[in-house]
């Protein structure tokens, strides 16, 4: 192993330590029991989500929490809408989409994926980083390399640096289908509760969530400050969490005793790799080639100010410009009650599609598109295996 | 002057089919069965018999630990062996894309050759196509296998019983994360390498060995998880498998952490699952850490009956965590593709 695998590893395994985490579990329980109290959390991110889950921790959090998993990955709130437009632009002739992988399966309008697309001649190369698609572009000069820019503020600012890389090269055959969106106005839309009212479950008005786990990848990026309304606006607490167990039983420990003492603060329990002021440079890079504008999020509608497509110096480089892709309106999608899960209203089984009409091999909503999904995480892991 | 490749002559059937065949397959292949060249294979077998056949598209041709060609007969022979048989005849078939390189074909042809003599089969009959570029990637490869059942009650994926114990017989996720690595350039340890080895020798020893065994299955493609919930399906039953009991190598652990990846959905192709009573599993472990491909051999679960303990359907896997906590282990979902952030 090189010296950076090798420090990977052990820190894994520290911090999956199961000694660690029943101490933090007894400590959590302890404090629960001792102060009388409950709280009701939410993860923003889907890394965590999946971490929850997939560690068993799940079925291992006291009665008194409750779990609630929030949007989840920016592949899984990609719009149906936005889904349709990918679709348009494949069937555009000389055109050569480049891709993360996770994407391909999302499903659009009709059920139909890239991956459907794809096997019926769409060409749509998988990548790892928006460089490549750059790479692709030259080493295709014929070809219309349209690069499909998911992401939050972890991964735009990897494809801001591509778009300054296409301008400083002159490239005319790369363009960015951005998609990418951004964390703190998503925050802010499910705290305001904009949903209408009769989509709201009866008897419950309000966002019963107590306090957040933030996005530790985003963070790293945006540091804390852009979160601060979560506290000052909205009195509630919320952690910038690492994605370990124990990194995550740390900062629910953290959130408990800012909820018992009645402090609403912004932490951040991830030092390990997030900084107070986050990465400006990145943040810069960010502004000086994306605009802000209001985005569509699947399962959440449009958000104000959530999205980011290329700015004027760039706008050569916006396949919505140049290709002008259809973006059709999208068909109410009967039934699903994604919109309630992500705002904690109920648990994914309680949705009447849950593991009939949507299952991760037909996804009806955000939540069960990805794998870091909550409703695909509970049909996946299923928690409730509890003893007989 | 420029590298020698094949045309699309050498899939003619004509003298230019002939000359690679003889040229380059016979040079490596050669047995006296084969040599007879008639349309088929003379073979001399009797009893119950296993069958199984397995086509070869891996991308890229070559890895770490293997290539596409030993890969074609480690993959066969393994099925073979599942069923508690022994290995002894393939056949194999090349689809040849237009302009693939003499000296790649040559090269992979020996590793071939050499996995076979590992695994002591012969290969016996075989057939070689080429077409047009484009019509095919590179070079597929199909091979078939046949072989003795050794046993009165061969080992079956609907033979598992409550109270069995599961035994792995060694690391995993090592051949799925080293071609999926060398595909996607994505630079992880270069100590990444495919376990992709014959196992029929360590399935004659532990038929030999003990007095019961009812389940073999190699969990290639979907991995473990795929592979105990195709058993736990198949058999009715509950499978408990123990996390902190799994083997993994540290490279495959940080792999799959770093680009996000569950070990447990990866393919393998050197090793086996085997189910049997609780009483045999001592020497079972002792048989296969005998071989080198089997030193990390672990008991890794137990099977139990549908609503034994757990609120689990029969076919259901369960997962208990190094956290002591519970959740299922289902099949996969279409591929496993790694996330973006």
């Amino acid at each position: 192993m090189t010296s950076s695998e090798r420090d990977l590893f052990a820190a894994l395994k520290h911090f999956s330590d199961p000694g660690l985490c029943r101490d933090l579990l007894r400590k959590l329980e302890n404090l629960l029991r001792e102060s009388g109290n409950s709280l009701r959390f939410m993860e923003v991110c889907g890394t965590h989500t999946v971490s929850i889950f997939r560690s068993g921790l799940r079925s291992l959090l006291p009665a008194a929490l409750t779990h609630i998993s929030g949007p989840g990955c920016p592949v899984c709130v990609t719009h149906d809408r936005e889904i349709a437009a990918c679709l348009s632009l494949a069937g555009m002739s000389g055109v050569r989409l480049a891709t993360f992988g996770d994407l391909l399966r999302v499903p659009g309008p009709d059920g139909q994926s890239l991956k459907d697309a794809q096997a019926r001649g769409a060409r749509a190369d998988v990548l790892y980083s928006p460089l490549e698609a750059l790479s692709l572009a030259r080493a295709n000069p014929r070809d219309k390399v349209v690069f499909l820019g998911v992401g939050f503020e972890t991964t735009a600012p990897a494809v801001a640096v591509a778009l300054q890389k296409a301008l400083e090269l002159d490239l005319r055959n790369f363009f960015v289908l951005s998609m990418h969106k951004l964390v703190p106005p998503a925050l802010r839309a499910l705290l305001e509760e904009k949903e209408s009212p009769e989509k709201a479950a009866p008897g419950s008005a309000s966002l019963s969530i107590d306090a957040f786990i933030l996005p530790g990848h985003v963070s790293t990026i945006l540091g804390l400050e852009p979160y601060a309304f979560i506290a000052d606006e909205f009195g509630k607490p919320a952690v910038v969490s690492g994605f370990s167990p124990a990194d995550i039983l740390q900062s629910l420990l953290l959130l408990l005793e800012r909820k018992i003492a009645g402090k609403a603060e912004i932490l951040n329990q991830y030092r390990l790799a997030v900084s107070a002021r986050g990465n400006p440079r990145a943040r810069k890079i960010l502004l000086e080639v994306f605009t802000i504008r209001d985005a569509l999020w699947r399962g959440l509608g449009r958000i104000p100010g959530s999205g980011l497509v290329p700015g004027e110096a760039y706008a050569r480089f916006d396949a919505w410009k140049v290709f002008d892709p259809a973006l059709p309106e999208a068909r109410e999608n009967t039934g699903c009650r994604c919109g309630l899960v992500l705002r904690g209203r109920i648990e994914p089984p309680e949705c009447p599609l849950f593991g009939r009409a949507c299952t991760p091999a037909h996804p009806a909503g955000p939540c069960m598109v990805s794998t870091e999904g909550g409703c695909a995480a509970h049909y996946k892991y299923n928690p409730r295996l509890s003893h007989v | 002057m420029s590298e020698p490749v094949i045309l699309l002559d050498a899939g003619s059937g004509g003298r230019a089919s002939q000359r690679l065949i003889r040229g380059l397959f016979f040079k490596f292949f050669s047995n006296p069965i084969l040599e007879e060249m008639d349309d088929a294979a003379r073979l001399d077998l009797s009893g119950p018999l296993a069958m199984s056949t397995d086509s070869y598209t891996v991308d890229p041709l070559e890895f770490p630990g293997g290539d596409i060609g030993s890969l074609a007969v480690h993959g066969t022979v393994n099925d073979v062996a599942m069923l508690g048989a022994d290995p002894a005849y393939l056949s194999c078939a090349f689809i040849i894309e237009e302009g693939f390189s003499v000296a790649l074909l040559e090269k992979l042809a020996r590793s071939m050759a050499e996995a076979a003599a590992g695994a002591q089969v012969l290969i016996v009959t075989g057939d070689t196509k080429v077409v047009p570029r484009g019509a095919a990637d590179k070079l597929f490869i199909n091979t078939t296998g046949i072989g003795r059942i050794l046993v009165s009650r061969p080992p079956q994926g609907k033979n598992a019983r409550p109270g069995d114990a599961i035994l792995l017989s060694g690391t995993l996720g090592d051949h799925g994360l080293t071609v999926l690595s060398s595909r996607s350039k994505l630079n992880l340890s270069p100590r990444l390498r495919s376990d992709s080895a014959p196992l029929n020798h360590m399935v004659g020893a532990l038929l030999r060995g003990l007095k019961e065994v009812h389940v073999l299955r190699d969990p290639t493609r979907g991995g473990l998880a795929t592979t105990l919930n195709e058993i736990a399906g198949q058999s009715g039953v509950v499978c408990v498998v123990r996390e902190d009991s799994l083997p993994f190598t540290p490279e495959v652990l940080a792999g799959c952490a770093l680009i996000g990846l569950d070990p447990l959905y990866l393919a393998n192709e050197g090793k086996l699952i085997c189910i049997l009573p609780p009483e045999e599993a001592p020497e079972a472990l002792e048989i296969m850490r005998r071989f080198p491909e089997g030193r990390q051999a672990a008991q890794i679960g137990v099977v139990l009956a549908p609503g034994e303990q757990y609120k689990a359907a029969p076919g259901q896997v369960i997962l208990k965590t190094a956290l002591g906590g519970e959740r299922l282990l289902g099949m996969l979902e279409g591929e496993q593709l790694p996330r973006i952030c």
